[in-house]
């Protein structure tokens, strides 16, 4: 989760001084996607929505490979085409992010719906916001798992907020959770922000997924702290009256309730954490993280050829021909695409 | 062959980012029509602006006007809806949860009792959910109810084009998907005066309209608006400037890239006519025909891939109408025909030079 907390910090800023061109941080909701992970088998397969940072670090995806991803250079393995944080890794078993809402839940049945084929011992776990369940593809995912018998754990992050929407303004009943019975899957909900009720949660509905072979829903009870991306001001939306007396504003109740501060006073309480060690990791992690940013920014850009590939399994005609096109016209006028790499 | 051509002064494309308002503008007057037009009151206003004044005049002008879209309470991701439901309260300017085929459907019910439904689907690259309800109930609507029911009162405006970061997502131009379902308008604005005339036309058009609004003029198109209420003819296309030589036509965004490489073509000698189409379904063949019989050349550009793009229409039209006239290959120069690319955006794009090195290449045919 710190993580997590100090790869945020320094991108969103990355992204301020122009370094990348978009980021969206986790912050508040660590918890969600790092105990998830943790509760999973490195063979689950991972449909993500785009705000799961802690599950790429869970499953081993280094700074490196993310960074080289933000900074859109050579080394990014899909070669600089998609958004900064839309990636994935086919050898950690995780389906690339898109930015289009909803479409992974009914990947998600497909996808469990093949493992459960295939006779391992494997689940898929697809994350969702809570704006996101308001996508027809959510239900669509919802029922056809349920009336197939897919192993797949859908995991909302219900953080309060989509882009400026809030929760309020997206459904009318009670949340997700109540979606699950009703399509017929076991469901729960939970403090999103508790670390170990998400571990456990998920183990759980992991379990039933595989036992049972049959869909389980799980709703975390998070809170978005930081602003949807860098290109929102929060500012001009946010609500700032706090659910209780006795806090300045809806985020200064959530920031105390961040899980980093709340897993990290549970630890203390054993004696197995302090402030110090805290701030020691962080100190350690940020010059990792800085390093990650300066050498990724260092590296050169994806060479144009990968501009054409991967269209098709092969290239068309089209792509070639438009391929010989392009260069012809930048040998003829090399002086004006001085950055293009070939 | 070029020198054979006459020099022309760059100075007459200059004009194409903000035209003259003179004549252009229609005011919607009640005055009677041999009374002298008064000239009318303008203000410089953003693309963003622009909307936003539209949207206030459609909701003042109509009781029956709903805005609708995701985040548009808070005054929209692109803040084209800031201060409507301030001034027009929460039952006529709606957030939607995020789900594209229920708002434009809920649209299409609006509009079929009545009501003037004014949707806004938040990046053009996510209209696509909608599709079925946009090609099969909207488009259909009226046809297969023997004009019984319509769904004209409905208009849905989406931010489309390439931004500079956009990735696959948050860039394309989807408008050749729409043109090639009959029943639907598709209109392209290039700056904040067409876009508030253009958009006001859309709104009180009767079927159903897309309203594509190129993201990255948005802020960075500022021209003279007149602050009442005008509309601007769909179905029409504009000569920005006219030309001997070739005919360039494009839309949007594109409209300035493509002005561009007339300005760089004419240093050469070569006079454009700079039409942009404005409107792509149903889109005005007449004026490119008109002009390609006077020029004997066309190039159609768009950001769009080439493949099945609006610019085949254009041409295999064109071809058709102006056989004879035809001096040279009509030339389409268009994005890749592949996804929309981050790190490849300034190759994938048809830029300038590559417009400017077509027109070179057609004239020299
Ligand atoms: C189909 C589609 N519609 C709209 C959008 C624009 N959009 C991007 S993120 C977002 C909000 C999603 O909220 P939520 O699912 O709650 O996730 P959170 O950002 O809170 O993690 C919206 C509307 C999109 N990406 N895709
Ligand atoms: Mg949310």
């Amino acid at each position: 989760m710190v993580h997590v907390s100090e790869f945020d910090k320094i991108y969103n800023d990355a992204q301020r001084q122009g370094r990348i061109s978009f980021y969206m941080t986790s912050r508040g909701e660590e918890a969600a996607s790092v105990g998830s992970a943790a509760a999973l088998q490195p063979s689950d397969m991972v449909l993500p929505q785009y705000r799961e940072l802690g599950v790429f670090f869970w499953r081993g995806m280094t700074m490196a490979e993310i960074a080289n991803q933000l900074c859109a250079n050579a080394l990014d393995r899909a070669h600089g085409r998609q958004l900064p944080l839309h990636t994935g890794s086919a050898e950690r078993n995780i389906i690339y992010v898109k930015s289009t809402l909803g479409t992974q839940c009914p990947h998600a049945a497909g996808v469990a719906y093949s493992l459960k084929q295939g006779g391992g011992e494997r689940v898929a776990i697809c994350y969702l916001g809570e704006g996101t369940s308001s996508e027809g593809d959510f239900p669509s995912g919802l029922n056809i798992a349920a009336v197939h018998g897919c192993p797949v754990v859908f995991f909302c992050r219900n953080n309060g907020y989509a882009i400026s929407t809030s929760s309020s303004d997206q459904y009318a009943g009670d949340g997700v959770a109540p979606r699950g019975p009703a399509y017929g899957l076991p469901t729960i909900r939970i403090d999103g922000n508790d670390l170990l009720a998400v571990v456990a949660a998920t183990q759980r509905a992991r379990a039933i997924a595989i036992e049972q072979r049959r869909p389980v829903l799980v709703e975390a009870m998070t809170y978005r702290i930081g602003a949807h991306s860098t290109s929102d001001d929060d500012s001009a939306y946010r609500n700032p009256h706090a659910p209780e007396q006795g806090w300045d504003s809806e985020r200064a109740y959530w920031e105390a309730r961040s899980p980093i501060i709340r897993f990290g006073r549970y630890l203390q309480s054993l004696g197995w954490w302090s402030p110090q060690m805290e701030e020691d990791l962080r100190k350690a992690t940020r010059k990792q993280v800085i390093k990650s940013l300066n050498d990724a920014s260092a590296a050169p850009k994806p060479n144009n050829a990968y501009l054409f590939s991967d269209v098709y399994d092969e290239p068309s005609w089209l792509q070639r021909d438009q391929e010989a096109a392009l260069n012809a016209h930048l040998d003829k006028y090399p002086e004006h695409y001085p950055a293009v790499v070939r | 062959m070029l020198s054979s051509l006459p020099r022309r002064a760059a100075r007459q494309l200059r004009g194409v980012a903000a035209p003259s308002l003179r004549g252009a503008a229609r005011p919607l007057s009640t005055a009677p029509s041999d009374a002298p037009e008064e000239e009318p009151e303008t203000k410089k206003l953003t693309m963003v602006a622009a909307i936003n004044d539209a949207l206030r005049i459609a909701l003042k002008t109509d009781e029956s006007a709903v805005v609708f879209g995701e985040d548009v309470a808070f005054g929209g991701v692109f803040r084209c809806t800031m201060g409507l439901r301030d001034e027009f309260g929460e039952e006529r300017v709606l957030n939607m949860p995020i789900n594209e085929q229920g708002l434009v459907g809920f649209g299409i019910g609006l509009a079929a009792v009545g009501s003037t439904a004014i949707a806004e689907v938040q990046f053009a690259d996510y209209i696509f959910p909608a599709m079925d309800q946009i090609c099969n109930e909207a488009a259909k609507f009226r046809y297969r109810s023997g004009a019984e029911f319509d769904c004209g009162g409905l208009t849905i405006r989406a931010p489309a084009q390439a931004v500079g970061h956009g990735g696959h997502y948050h860039s394309q131009s989807p408008e050749a998907y729409f043109a090639h379902t009959p029943g639907l308008k598709v209109v392209y604005p290039r700056d904040a005066y067409t876009a508030k005339g253009l958009l006001l036309s859309c709104i009180r058009d009767r079927n159903p309209c897309l309203f594509f609004e190129p993201k990255i003029l948005y802020r960075s198109s500022v021209c003279d608006v007149p602050t009442g209420d005008y509309m601007l003819p769909l179905g029409e296309a504009e000569v920005l400037s006219p030309g001997e030589h070739i005919t360039c036509v494009a839309w949007g965004a594109q409209v300035h890239t493509m002005a561009r490489a007339c300005e760089r073509a004419a240093a050469e000698g070569v006079s454009c006519e700079v039409i942009d189409l404005q409107t792509i379904a149903p889109w005005d063949m007449h004026t490119i025909r008109d002009s390609v019989q006077k020029t004997g050349r066309l190039l159609v550009t768009h950001e769009a891939p080439l493949t099945a793009g609006f610019g085949a229409e254009v041409a295999a039209a064109i071809q058709d109408a102006c056989f004879d006239h035809l001096e040279a290959p009509i030339a389409r120069v268009c994005g890749a025909d592949t996804p929309f690319p981050l790190a490849f955006e300034k190759l994938y794009l048809p830029d300038e030079l590559k417009i400017y090195d077509a027109i070179m290449r057609t004239v020299q045919y």
